[in-house]
């Protein structure tokens, strides 16, 4: 089971929190800023495998991470996972990822459901979003065409504020994925 | 109304969006909660309007908030609102909230039920889809009841992407609403063959989850299993699978055995390393799970060995640290194979990354042996030297001590050595771990008494040094050593070289500035000495030489009278006192040293730590009961600020030791060097005397000149480890000659015609004697201390529901609540009216199907037989060569009839087939066939009317009483237990071998935590000796062969070559192993006592009637009897006991039928036969008085007959 998937930018600011066991909040942040502590003490170039955070699990649990970027992705899981193949997942979940906070929880939401996997195949994925995103468009119609209109008014007067994180220098390179997939 | 909506957008575009909140937030980052709170505020305006694109918006930037850790509970009921949203955009962003904030305690979420049925009936994909996916966040026990059947059906959905969703979500519903997985069940069990990778995938997923929980529910899947593991090609599904096997193969070697080859073949092929690595996982656990050898299992676990390899080589750190992961597995059975590696492993304590040294460390401790273990403690001590950060360094060091202390100092050979060791390592600063070091100086010093003389030098010496005094401020720092080296010096101070100057050290004005508790060590030690110092002087008559001892005392003491500790002050004036008043006696000249030492007179034993918990409470004494009626509550809460304070004192700055140490340390050094050099009796490494020996040919007639090795050789000065290893070496290579030697002469014996014995025990390397006597002083235990029974399982865990036997057949009664459309009336209480619904839906069903239950219940339980026949047969066949053997798929119910008669043939072809195939394991099946053999005997001795005659299969049956049931016995005999393992034991001759027997121990695991690293140590006496793998010693403890999860049992057999049996005998042995649990790791040992009765060297062998008349007339057999009186057990359940538990049998007669074994009995007189091993005829003539019971004995040995006898005896005089 994957008992939580954080996502935080380099400076432990959260972009994304996922629980699949219930916390309260204020624990929450407490697990986000233990997390983002321990990972960022780690260099680049040693293993991506932690050992029993004390707020998240037991023994039994391991943090699973990868660092792109400005980003930090954190599995949290048990035994029952394996960690190479969550490594991969990271990666799966990456390649379909844009950096909104809802959407992001939308496509997670078609990788890992109530802490299970639930697909792996990246073309599949893609196409179940892109489905729910015409089905968006196609409600948002008339009625949402004016809120569209501002708030790219709003962008246009406001450039240095990022679309949202720019993920241009993030190479993502899946060399091994299709093995998985 | 369309310019209404309009309307309202309009509005709307003037509200916050998600963006503008996110940006706001970062535009405000001074007072970001100011920002935020104002936002609140206008999200719950927004919230308060109708329009629901408004609130929608304000829900999703609710969501955001929540990720920051703002509670937005109070908008439980305005989620509600938005997921019940026609439009999926705004339904979704209802669901997101909701499953980031709603649990179990959310109150509304009772008001969900009737939107998320309607969302998973929504003709929609995705509303259906979203609903799932929210659910799984969120499901309550009452959701997961009301929802269970609607997402049954969904399982059967026409699109997968619903399919895999509910298929997922089963195992939530499950976790929270445990009736729902037997119904489901058979369900889920059908999508493991869907035809979409997904959902097959999801249903995996689900399985292994619920398997890995409790394996044992889920065995007869494995045929399934196996087969999707042969033919999918979905990674991940194969993981899943591989890692299911995993975890069912401890339960069923047998599969193991069949798993073998396809993983082996996987391993080989695939270019995946997470599914190379899972594989190599499984493999490493069924050969664990693999009691005994089979034919490609070293080939196995080389493979194993050489990937992991490949992994620890890669430059990829993380297949690095998982190959060092896997390889601690292999390590724990298998430990040689891993050693080889040794290079390897020692090369990762160099790696930057300190997860893989951590890792590496960990393998080490599991690596060393005692021909190793210098060698690695002399690497870990030269990486504690270059460590950098004192927590590794910290680190390493207590992983020192574990490794050389572990199961009982059992790899040390040299004590001398290692409190060496220890000593060296109390020259780390800043080390947190003083307590560690000092803790096992005590350990040592208390438990091998050989080392306490060199102990006490030791300890003195560090006494006299000044450098652990520098670091004196810091608690649990370097100076807590002092602490041991005290109170050595002061339990032990006969063993002292200069008493008076070790005195001196303690009196030393610096010790004041140590901790409290350390001074008042030295306070209550510094007294033991002077007794001693007393008693020395007083001895040797030098009154003014004791005078001035005291005196000494009465000048340094007040030095600690003064002492802020209350602890040191109360000592220390209780003691001056004491040695004033001594002062006073001596001054008359009267005697003193006898009382003075008396005060510390008699030793101080190891307890063990469990033994205060273990005392029994006296009966009639209630523990809980209050003595004197409680004052008040708030008297306990005094305790509280003085553990605070205690806290705190952990923590005061260190200083730094002073330089001048370390210089001093070095003079030292080179002084002892030249020492070394000039003096002639110190024996240098190279060359070695002994080396030139062996060189020259015919060693065995050079008079070799015997040096006492074993006494301590005294290393002049603080200890350097190094010395010790090369001694050591030189120790060993002496040992190993002698040995040769020995061997030699015995040999030239031999030659001489006197063949001695057929077997010489061969001695290996391995096989290296202790320096010192190790006599470990074992730790005390209240003499009637209780087998403590902790059962430590969590009565909370949510998977303990989820044990549920999945193969019983479905009773009527278990079926998911069916509800149907709600009028408005009932929906206001959803939970009450779901029984009713039930009953209502039930009844006519009954009326209709109530014909046809019996018949259906009877199939069902057929079936259910077959599956547990078709597992049994799936596991039996030998594996195939081909992929995949396929399982015969699950028959219908309509088929269950022809299967299973097709079954029943199958399972006879599979028992002729095992007894064909030569099986690795002939013991164990037979020991199985008995247990079956023994019920089957029962059952028939209810049925059968009395006087029908069972076919004598087997001899060993025999003598089971027809008329008369006896209770069913088991052969096993308790051994040992402890709180968490029960051993049993039976042990039986053979006839191939005359003098061997085969001791079967059956290991049963009573405790919550899994015990691993089990080993069987036996002391050999003259007579009896246990077989062992070929290159173990005698000192070896022979490793068991499996590991016992919670509440298994499993049996491993062992060998004993007896030489002569005409006497019984007891060999002691101890079982040591590795309780590992939640909270960690923990050695346990336990003792026991091997009995060999003669009656186990008899062998029930079947004789006839006319031969038995022979051997008796022959004159040959000397004869002895007994009488037991006050007996009132039947003669036949008297015979079955002699039988049963001596290996008796009675007479076969060739009338009336050929082999039909009756004991001949005539009125109460009964002739049985039994022969030994070794070829002795034991007959007896038993005969039955009024209460009493004669038997008379023939045997061809009188001893063996004697004793036999006497153990007869033992068994009547029970019944």
């Amino acid at each position: 089971m994957i008992q939580a998937i954080l996502v935080f930018n380099n400076h432990g600011k959260p972009r994304l929190v996922r629980f699949y066991q219930r916390f309260p909040e204020e624990i929450q942040q407490q697990i986000v800023r233990e997390t983002f502590h321990l990972v960022l003490k780690r260099d680049d170039n040693i293993c991506n495998f932690l050992e029993g955070g004390s707020l998240i699990g037991g023994s039994d649990y391991k943090l699973i991470y990868r660092h792109y970027a400005t980003l930090y992705f954190v599995f949290c899981v048990d035994s029952s996972e394996s960690e190479l193949g969550i490594l991969d997942l990271i990666q799966v979940h990456l390649e379909v990822v844009f950096f909104i906070a809802p959407k992001v929880h939308y496509i997670l939401q078609e990788v890992v459901m109530g802490g299970m996997v639930l697909e792996t195949n990246m073309n599949e994925i893609v196409a179940q979003i892109e489905a729910q995103n015409r089905l968006e468009k196609s409600e948002g119609g008339l009625s949402a065409a004016p809120a569209r209109a501002v708030s790219a008014v709003k962008n246009i007067n406001l450039p240095e504020i990022p679309r949202n994180i720019n993920i241009g220098d993030l190479n993502i390179k899946v060399p091994n994925l299709s093995q998985f997939v | 109304m369309a310019l209404k909506m309009v309307k309202g957008s309009i509005d709307r575009m003037f509200d916050k969006n998600l963006q503008d909140l996110v940006r706001g937030i970062r535009n405000h980052k001074e007072d970001e909660a100011k920002y935020i709170s104002q936002c609140i505020d206008e999200i719950k305006q927004e919230l308060k309007q109708d329009n629901i694109a408004v609130k929608a918006n304000a829900v999703c930037k609710l969501t955001y908030l929540q990720m920051l850790g703002y509670d937005i509970s109070w908008a439980a009921f305005n989620i509600i609102e938005v997921m019940s949203a026609s439009k999926f955009t705004f339904k979704r962003i209802g669901y997101l909230a909701a499953s980031q904030s709603f649990h179990e305690g959310t109150d509304v979420i009772m008001l969900t039920t009737n939107q998320i049925r309607k969302d998973l009936s929504s003709p929609s994909q995705y509303d259906t889809g979203v609903a799932l996916t929210g659910l799984s966040c969120f499901v309550t026990p009452d959701l997961a009841r009301d929802l269970a059947n609607d997402i049954m059906t969904l399982m059967s959905h026409t699109k997968p992407y619903i399919r895999k969703k509910a298929v997922l979500i089963m195992y939530k519903v499950f976790l929270k609403y445990p009736e729902s997985l037997r119904p489901a069940f058979p369900r889920l069990k059908e999508k493991l063959e869907d035809p979409d990778p997904g959902v097959q995938s999801a249903a995996v997923n689900v399985i292994c989850e619920l398997a890995r929980r409790n394996p044992k529910n889920y065995l007869s899947l494995a045929p399934l299993f196996f087969k999707l593991m042969t033919s999918s090609t979905n990674n991940w599904v194969l993981i899943k699978i591989i890692k299911l096997f995993g975890a069912l193969t401890p339960l069923e070697p047998r599969l193991g055995k069949k798993l073998i080859e396809p993983l082996t073949n996987l391993i080989h092929s695939t270019s995946a390393m997470s599914l190379l690595y899972e594989c190599v996982n499984t493999v490493i656990a069924v050969l664990i799970s693999l009691s005994s050898g089979m034919p490609n299992h070293s080939a196995s676990i080389q493979l194993c060995v050489q990937k992991l390899r490949i992994l620890i080589e890669d430059s990829d750190q993380n297949l690095k640290y998982l190959g060092l992961l896997a390889m601690s597995k292999i390590l724990k059975t298998h430990p040689k194979s891993v050693q080889s590696h040794k290079d390897l492993i020692l090369q990762c304590l160099d790696d930057k990354d300190e997860s893989i040294r951590l890792r590496a460390l960990d393998l080490l401790y599991g690596m060393v042996s005692k021909k190793n273990l210098m060698e690695i403690v002399k690497k870990l001590m030269t990486h504690v030297d270059k460590a950098e950060g004192t927590t590794y360094r910290d680190e390493l060091l207590t992983k020192i001590i574990d490794i050389c202390s572990q199961s009982n100092y059992q790899y040390i050979t040299n004590f001398e050595w290692y409190i060496s060791i220890l000593v060296e390592l109390t020259r780390l600063e800043g080390t947190r771990h003083g307590h560690l070091i000092a803790a096992q100086m005590l350990d040592v010093a208390i438990r091998v008494k050989a080392i306490r003389k060199f102990a006490v030098s030791q300890m003195s010496a560090l006494l006299d040094s000044a450098h652990l005094l520098a670091s004196s401020t810091q608690r649990n720092g370097i100076c807590e050593v002092l602490y041991a080296a005290a109170w050595i010096c002061g339990e032990f101070s006969e063993h002292l070289q200069e008493p008076h100057h070790t005195l001196e050290a303690m009196l030393r004005p610096r010790v004041t500035t140590l901790p409290g508790h350390i001074q008042a060590v030295y306070v209550q030690n510094v007294v033991k000495l002077y007794a001693s110092i007393l008693q020395q002087k007083e001895q040797a008559g030098e009154a003014e030489g004791a005078q001035a001892v005291t005196q000494l005392m009465v000048d340094r003491l007040p030095q600690f009278v003064q002492s802020a500790d209350l602890e040191v002050q109360e000592r220390a004036s209780c003691i001056l006192q004491l040695v004033k008043h001594i002062q006073k006696l001596q001054a008359k000249d009267v005697p003193v040293a006898e009382e003075v030492s008396a005060l510390f007179a008699g030793e101080l034993n190891p307890v063990a730590p469990k033994a205060q918990k273990k005392v029994p409470v006296p009966e009639g004494l209630d523990l809980d009961a209050w003595i004197n009626e409680p004052l008040s509550d708030s008297e306990s809460e005094d305790e509280r600020p003085r553990a605070v304070f205690h806290e705190e004192e952990q923590r005061r700055p260190k200083h730094r030791p002073s330089e001048a140490d370390e210089e001093e340390l070095a003079r030292r050094r080179e002084a002892r060097k030249q020492e070394q050099a000039n003096n002639p009796f110190y024996i240098k490494s190279s060359p070695s005397p002994q080396k030139r020996y062996q060189d020259t040919p015919g060693v065995e007639h050079i008079p070799v000149v015997q040096i006492d090795l074993s006494v301590p050789l005294k290393v002049p000065g603080l200890p350097m480890s190094d010395q010790y290893v090369k001694l050591e070496e030189e120790r060993r290579h002496r040992q190993k000659l002698e040995k040769d030697k020995r061997r030699k002469k015995r040999k030239e014996k031999e030659k001489k015609g006197k063949r001695r014995h057929s077997s010489l025990p061969t001695e290996s390397d391995e096989d290296i004697a202790p320096a010192q006597q190790v006599d470990i002083v074992t730790e005390e235990m209240p003499e009637n201390a209780l087998p403590s029974d902790e059962d430590d399982k969590d009565p909370n865990d949510p998977y303990r529901a989820l044990d549920i036997d999945l193969d019983k057949p479905l009773a009527d009664s278990e079926k998911l609540p069916i509800q149907k459309h709600r009028n408005t009336e009932t929906s206001k209480s959803p939970e009450k009216d779901v029984p009713m619904v039930e009953k209502k839906s039930k009844k006519p069903k009954k009326k209709e199907k109530k014909h046809k239950e019996k018949e259906r219940d009877k199939e069902k339980k057929k079936e259910k037989e077959k599956k547990a026949e078709d597992l049994d047969f799936w596991l039996s066949t030998t594996p195939p060569p081909a992929p995949a053997p396929a399982p015969a798929p699950v028959p219908s119910t309509d088929e269950c009839e022809d299967a299973k008669t097709e079954a029943q043939g199958e399972e006879d072809d599979a028992e002729g087939q095992d007894q064909d195939k030569k099986s690795p394991k002939p013991k164990k099946k037979k020991h199985r066939k008995e247990k079956e053999e023994r019920t089957k005997g029962k059952k028939k001795s209810k049925k059968q009317p009395p006087g029908s005659e069972e076919a004598a299969g087997e001899p060993v049956q025999n003598g089971a009483p027809e008329e008369e049931q006896l209770p069913p016995e088991s052969s096993y005999s308790l051994l040992a237990e402890n709180s968490y393992v029960k051993m049993t034991c039976d042990i039986r001759g053979s006839l191939q071998e005359d003098s061997q027997v085969t001791v079967a121990i059956v290991l049963e695991n009573r405790s919550s935590s899994i015990l691993k690293g089990m080993e069987l140590s036996v002391l050999d006496s003259l007579n009896a000796r246990m077989a062992r793998p070929q290159g173990s010693s005698v000192h070896d403890g022979v490793p068991v062969p499996f590991q016992l999860p919670p509440g298994v049992s499993n049996e491993a057999q062992y060998v004993f070559t007896i030489q002569s049996i005409v006497m019984a005998q007891k060999l002691k042995g101890t079982l040591s192993f590795i309780a590992k649990n939640d909270e960690g790791a923990t050695h346990e040992k336990l003792d026991f006592r091997l009995h060999f009765s003669c009656s186990s060297y008899l062998i029930t062998t079947p004789c006839y009637s006319d031969a038995f008349a022979k051997l008796l007339e022959s004159g040959d057999l000397s004869m002895s009897s007994i009488k037991v009186d006050g007996i009132r057990m039947s003669f036949q359940n008297l015979l079955a006991k002699i039988c049963f538990h001596h290996h008796f049998s009675g007479l076969l007669k060739l009338w009336p039928r050929a082999a039909q074994e009756v004991v001949e009995r005539v009125d109460s007189c009964a002739s049985m036969y039994s022969r030994s091993i070794q070829g002795h005829h034991v007959c007896l003539l038993v005969k039955k008085g009024e209460n009493s019971v004669s038997v008379d004995g023939k045997c061809s040995d009188s001893t063996l007959l004697s004793n036999l006898l006497e153990e007869m005896k033992a068994t009547l005089a029970k019944c």
